[in-house]
């Protein structure tokens, strides 16, 4: 349930659902916004979903905090909805070519790269969000052993397609962009695809996800 | 083949399509985007009889250049800018705020933008774009929308698919005014901060720095203490956050920013400021004002009052 509302300047509420990060708390995140996505409250421009936030930006022309917010509380969302989530597998091609970062993770972890790549393959992560970049996929949780923070000074270009780790998380980049994460692998499928607009992301809060090795070879002549 | 067109003859700094801007996207990581002075995008529209949800070419200090073919139209520039019209037999300084009526063979010279960052130029009619999520605007991180998501580039056509029937030259005084008081209203997380900190973002001067854009806009001066953490778990933003990493220089999301983001949140611009907001330029000095909730509610609908009204005077 949602702990606190408040403003988030003068355009957007700030649903906070606790400081935990996990499944129970995520699924009611996901719940509210499901619900709120539904029901198309006039004003509302945007929902955003996160760990164990939700935060709604609407059109201050339209609406206002007040309304917004009492429109919130009011909201059933024990309703039964149906969050239609799906289970995925995700080719990742962990050859040096694309992980860059493993003798970092080797390192840090103190693991050797077949116990890295043995400890993230093959497991079910839960998609808790996506975004910072279109269609980037927020997933977990990572072994307690598996846990490294991000690059001192993140890389100016990641490549499309890396699959990457940082705390109990793994991600995906959509598309070539800034970023300071940890880069195990790379996969061939495309992630996140404009010019389907009406389903753009492969990956959506809820899904589940597993990572399936793929060899060089493999990975070259996937999209063929 | 259109024959009402434009050539790029020098594209200028950062010259994208814009319009209204996308919803409904930021749970799938896609940002707001659209005209980033949303005042002068409408006034754009009008000046040229468009709708005021037609597309428009925005520009960031250096402008284009462009050349165009085909029968009459009307073409309006607003903002704080500097450009020429080439005429067959002339050539013309153009002023902002009043549509001109440019016919076959003529030249728009979009030199610069005046001690402000962005400028638009419509024209009377519609430009032919692909439109992604019902919107033309161009995100050059995401690369989406028209233009294949990039920003315009030389030798480019542009092809019109109408021309407005309505061609009456329009007119209107308008001055940009530059405010130096940003005003914000708390963050999220503005009890992360030292007292020393919060009195430090109220009180002191901050620069606008040389790596600002359509993402963000980056402050330096003095240091902003976190006493709590540095790194929050990444939750939604929202334009006008203000979020200040572990090197204690604010950022300010502005419309193309990245959804969701892990930097505690100091503070957030309150809507009625935006618009001179992102026309600050690089070392300019912003300093922010706390208001209240109700008190940014009320500006704003005075703000959008006086752009209601000034949009009554075209």
């Amino acid at each position: 349930m949602i702990k606190n509302i408040s403003n988030l300047g003068d355009a957007a509420l700030y649903c906070d659902f606790g400081n935990e990060v996990n499944k129970s708390i995520n699924s009611q995140v996901i719940k509210y916004f499901k619900t709120i996505k539904e029901k198309k409250f006039e004003g509302i421009n945007n929902l955003t979903p996160s760990y164990n936030k939700l935060i709604i930006s609407y059109d201050l022309k339209k609406t206002n905090f007040k309304e917004v917010k009492s429109y919130v509380e009011n909201i059933n969302a024990e309703d039964p909805i149906d969050i239609n989530s799906k289970k995925l597998e995700i080719p990742v091609c962990c050859h040096e070519n694309f992980s860059m970062d493993i003798k970092r993770l080797e390192e840090i972890l103190k693991l050797s790269r077949e116990k890295i790549l043995e400890n993230f393959l093959n497991k079910e992560y839960f998609c808790y969000m996506t975004g910072f970049i279109a269609g980037m996929p927020f997933l977990g949780d990572l072994d307690e052993n598996m846990r490294a923070q991000r690059l001192e000074t993140p890389r100016v270009k990641v490549p499309k397609g890396s699959v990457a780790l940082t705390e109990q998380f793994a991600n995906i980049y959509t598309f070539e962009s800034p970023g300071g994460w940890n880069i195990l692998g790379n996969t061939p499928l495309d992630v996140f695809d404009s010019s389907k607009e009406d389903k753009p992301n492969l990956i959506n809060p809820g899904d589940t996800v597993i990572f399936k090795e793929i060899t060089l070879d493999q990975y070259k002549n996937y999209n063929e | 083949m259109s024959s009402n067109y434009l050539d790029i003859i020098r594209p200028g700094i950062n010259t994208t399509f814009q319009d209204k801007g996308r919803d409904h996207l930021y749970h799938i990581g896609i940002p707001f985007s659209g005209a980033m002075d949303n005042r002068n995008y409408l006034i754009a529209n009008k000046l040229v009889n468009n709708n005021l949800d037609s597309a428009v070419i925005e520009f960031a200090y250096q402008g284009p250049h462009i050349k165009y073919s085909g029968e009459k139209i009307n073409c309006a520039i607003t903002g704080d800018v500097i450009f020429s019209i080439k005429k067959k037999d002339n050539e013309i300084e153009g002023n902002c705020y009043q549509s001109y009526q440019i016919e076959n063979g003529d030249e728009i010279n979009i030199i610069s933008t005046n001690k402000s960052v962005y400028g638009y130029l419509a024209l009377g009619g519609e430009l032919d774009l692909k439109f992604q999520w019902n919107s033309c605007s161009i995100n050059t991180k995401a690369n989406i929308g028209s233009n294949d998501g990039k920003k315009l580039d030389v030798g480019q056509r542009i092809n019109l698919k109408k021309i407005n029937s309505n061609k009456d030259i329009k007119k209107i005084n308008y001055n940009n005014t530059k405010i130096e008081n940003i005003r914000v209203m708390r963050g999220t997380n503005f009890d992360y901060f030292s007292e020393q900190g919060k009195q430090i973002f109220y009180e002191k001067e901050f620069i606008v720095s040389k790596l600002s854009d359509r993402m963000g806009m980056r402050l330096e001066g003095p240091k902003i203490e976190n006493i709590v953490n540095t790194n929050i778990k990444s939750e939604g933003l929202i334009k006008g956050v203000i979020q200040v990493p572990a090197d204690g220089n604010p950022i300010i999301m502005l419309s193309d920013h990245g959804t969701v983001g892990g930097y505690p949140k100091i503070g957030v611009v309150a809507s009625v400021d935006y618009d001179r907001l992102v026309q600050m330029v690089p070392g300019s000095k912003i300093k922010f004002k706390e208001i209240n909730l109700s008190d940014a509610e009320t500006l704003f609908k005075l703000y959008e009052m006086e752009t209601q009204n000034l949009l009554s005077q075209i």
